[in-house]
């Protein structure tokens, strides 16, 4: 057995990540070549698509927020150890909460609708995630799977929802009533122009702080450490006397209320309305987003950064080179999630490998000048 | 309720049931052997395409079907690299797979064809024919008899008879074989095999290769049997309820044929409701149909009617001891 022995924090947080990234873009850019398309022209379009001006950046930081709140979700569940693959669903009908509020309040003012629709749709997303943490927890059924086909249910019950209930009698789409323009959660470009006519709103100072409560909640309460206890040895959380099933449906019931608040970015900033299949997968985006980085609120924040322009530059990309449609997106999105989720040990040990070769020969050249310095 | 309708349902209840059952005995090789799967959806919408887009170019259904199966062990074995080789996340390479399939298959459908990510139109020797059973014609008009096997059993294509006939090879392989208790024995204690002598690596390859093949052919049954060519994410979520079906029926091969029967069944259902005012209780909610195997599965897990263990060393890379 070869040596072997952790990387350095940097290479580890940093290095690693940023090789697997690399990687999933090379064979990205291999699949563009192969179809006999310029992956540089690609590149370049994607980046100008997403920053090059005021609409694109608007549109990448519209989707940053969503992404934002997934990965959280994914987040917080991973350090307790639990696998939440349902924040599409609990994002799903955490549209109910957000529409009844806002439908219910839409005419006074939307500094009143907003809070109160986020506590609606965090209650109800947290509640679709806690059935499976309550499951987990006390009846010992494996939360992916139960998330899994929580994701199924919740698509059904939405459908139910959409048509049978929440639709106008007058109108023939499969959508909720409008919210009025009081209710609405405003859009950044009323104040700032330079967005253009892009959909990005004030839901992105609530990912923010988001990011920032994430971060205290992890790692410095009495509840994130908790967590994090559970998540790294679950027998040693429960001979420190902590309740393990209490701390799964708190983490299960937390995940799922982040997840909930992709519904105000969507129904209350963005479409006003409760739209079908509004959350468009962005629940599986989030398991990226969190696996690239790194269950960290501010890896999650750049993730999202990136994963935002990725989608923004991959709507343009198909206006300027036909052949390379936005899917191209899904497949860089499932190569990532590939190399940093699922084969991460493809270059850690030759890293580890690494590290410790080099720190060996900067011991035997520290010796060597010792041992001149001592004859000398 | 007419007699034609109980048979049409019949008939169309077979037909939803194939894809679920090639592709929960294609799950149950792999879960049985310790590896997570919740992958299917991706393979079978790889083979799916594959299969189309061969059958398409050659005007060979076989050579379609072979590609899919190919295009499907691939995948698989990829998957499995993840999980067994580099003792990956089996759950987060599954959630991997599954979006690459969707993703590359609309991109190179898109780019191929250019008729918004489908594949041609299939016709004649590029797509499956239902197969007639010898007899069938001669015994119709026998009473019972007749109904049963030449309106039930008689008239599917060649895949339904494969998935069928797939249950009790299964269950032989699985039961009844060196290599079976081997691969039963790797998904509960791969200690216990190790210790024998036995390359719990190598049996594991060996269980997920069978989970390609028949994820394969429960994909290429979509595009290359009952449809006529590749539609966007055309799998539509049938590898859940396969994964699904086979947690229901607690990972063994006789009841997952029952499961799927059932769910195909609902499915059937749900297609016949739409629209369909019920005396007594209106119109019943068709998403509710739809829903019920996700929520019979759930309830399941949840103890509350019997109990789904899964095999005990599933979702748990092996690493021998150092």
């Amino acid at each position: 057995m070869s040596v072997r022995r952790p990387l350095p924090r940097w290479a580890d947080i940093v290095l690693l990540p940023a090789i697997n990234l690399a990687m999933a873009f090379l064979i990205s850019g291999m699949v563009v070549l192969m179809i006999g398309e310029n992956p540089l022209e690609a590149v370049q379009v994607i980046l100008y698509g997403a920053f090059g001006y005021g609409d694109g950046v608007g549109y990448t930081l519209y989707y940053a927020t969503n992404f934002v709140f997934a990965g959280l979700a994914f987040a917080i569940a991973a350090h307790a150890g639990l696998f939440n693959i349902g924040g599409n669903g609990q994002a799903y009908v955490a549209g109910l909460g957000a529409i009844l509020v806002g439908l219910a309040l839409d005419q006074t003012h939307w500094l009143i609708v907003m809070p109160l629709a986020m506590l609606a749709a965090g209650a109800v997303g947290g509640f679709w995630a806690l059935i499976p943490g309550y499951l987990q927890a006390k009846r010992g059924s494996h939360v992916v799977i139960t998330t899994i086909m929580f994701n199924f249910i919740a698509a059904a019950l939405m459908v139910y929802m959409v048509n049978r209930v929440l639709k106008p009698n007058n109108t023939m789409a499969p959508e909720s009533e409008t919210l009025d323009v009081m209710g609405r959660v405003p859009q950044l470009r009323e104040f700032i122009p330079y967005f253009g006519y892009s959909p990005v709103n004030l839901t992105i100072v609530v990912a923010v702080a988001f990011l920032v409560l994430a971060y205290i909640l992890i790692w410095h309460t009495k509840l994130g450490y908790q967590l994090r206890t559970l998540g790294q040895n679950p027998v040693a959380s429960k001979y420190a006397g902590m309740s393990n099933s209490r701390l799964i449906m708190i983490a299960m019931t937390l995940s799922g209320a982040c997840a909930g608040m992709i519904a105000i970015n969507e129904v209350m900033g963005v479409q006003h309305r409760l739209v079908l299949d509004f959350v468009a997968d962005a629940g599986f985006v989030g398991i990226a987003v969190a696996l690239i980085g790194r269950n960290h609120p501010i890896g999650i924040g750049l993730a999202a950064i990136l994963f935002g322009a990725l989608y923004q530059g991959g709507q343009e990309l198909q206006f300027v080179i036909p052949a390379v449609t936005r899917e191209m997106i899904e497949v860089i999105q499932a190569l990532i999630i590939l190399f940093t989720g699922a084969m991460e040990g493809l270059f850690r040990p030759a890293l580890e490998r690494g590290f410790v070769l080099l720190s060996l020969e900067q011991k035997a050249e520290a010796t060597a000048r010792a041992t001149v310095d001592s004859e000398s | 309720m007419d007699i034609d309708l109980i048979l049409s349902m019949a008939n169309a209840t077979m037909r939803l049931a194939t894809p679920l059952l090639l592709a929960a005995l294609a799950g149950l090789y792999s879960e049985r052997s310790g590896i997570f799967d919740i992958g299917l959806e991706g393979k079978m919408l790889a083979s799916a395409f594959a299969a189309a887009t061969v059958a398409a170019v050659t005007g060979n259904v076989w050579l379609g079907l072979f590609a899919g199966v190919i295009v499907s062990i691939l995948t698989t074995m990829l998957q499995g690299f993840a999980s067994i080789t580099l003792k990956g996340n089996q759950m987060i390479a599954g959630v991997a797979v599954t979006m690459l399939a969707i993703g590359m298959t609309t991109f190179l459908g898109q780019t191929w064809f250019r008729q918004g990510g489908r594949t041609p139109q299939l016709s004649g020797d590029a797509r499956f024919a239902p197969i007639e059973l010898p007899f069938a014609r001669e015994l119709a008009d026998v009473p019972v008899i007749g109904a049963l096997y030449s309106d039930i059993l008689s008239g599917h294509y060649i895949l339904v008879y494969v998935a069928f006939l797939a249950v009790p090879v299964t269950a032989y392989v699985l039961y009844r074989t060196r290599f079976g208790l081997r691969l039963r024995a790797v998904g509960e204690n791969p200690k216990a095999v190790d210790t024998a002598g036995i390359s719990v690596t190598l049996q594991r390859y060996q269980a997920i290769f069978i989970t390609g093949i028949l994820a394969g052919l429960s994909g290429a049954y979509f595009s290359i049997a009952q449809g006529a060519g590749f539609g966007n994410e055309m799998t539509a979520g049938k590898g859940y309820v396969a994964l699904a079906a086979l947690i229901f029926s607690k990972w063994r091969p006789v009841p997952v044929m029952f499961t799927c029967l059932l769910f195909g069944f609902l499915d059937a259902l749900q297609i016949r409701m739409q629209n369909v005012e019920l005396p007594l209780v209106g119109q019943v909610p068709v998403q509710l149909v739809q829903a019920l195997p996700y929520i019979l599965t759930v309830v399941l897990l949840a103890g509350f009617i019997g109990k789904a263990v899964g095999p005990k060393a599933g979702g748990v890379p092996y690493v021998k001891e150092r």
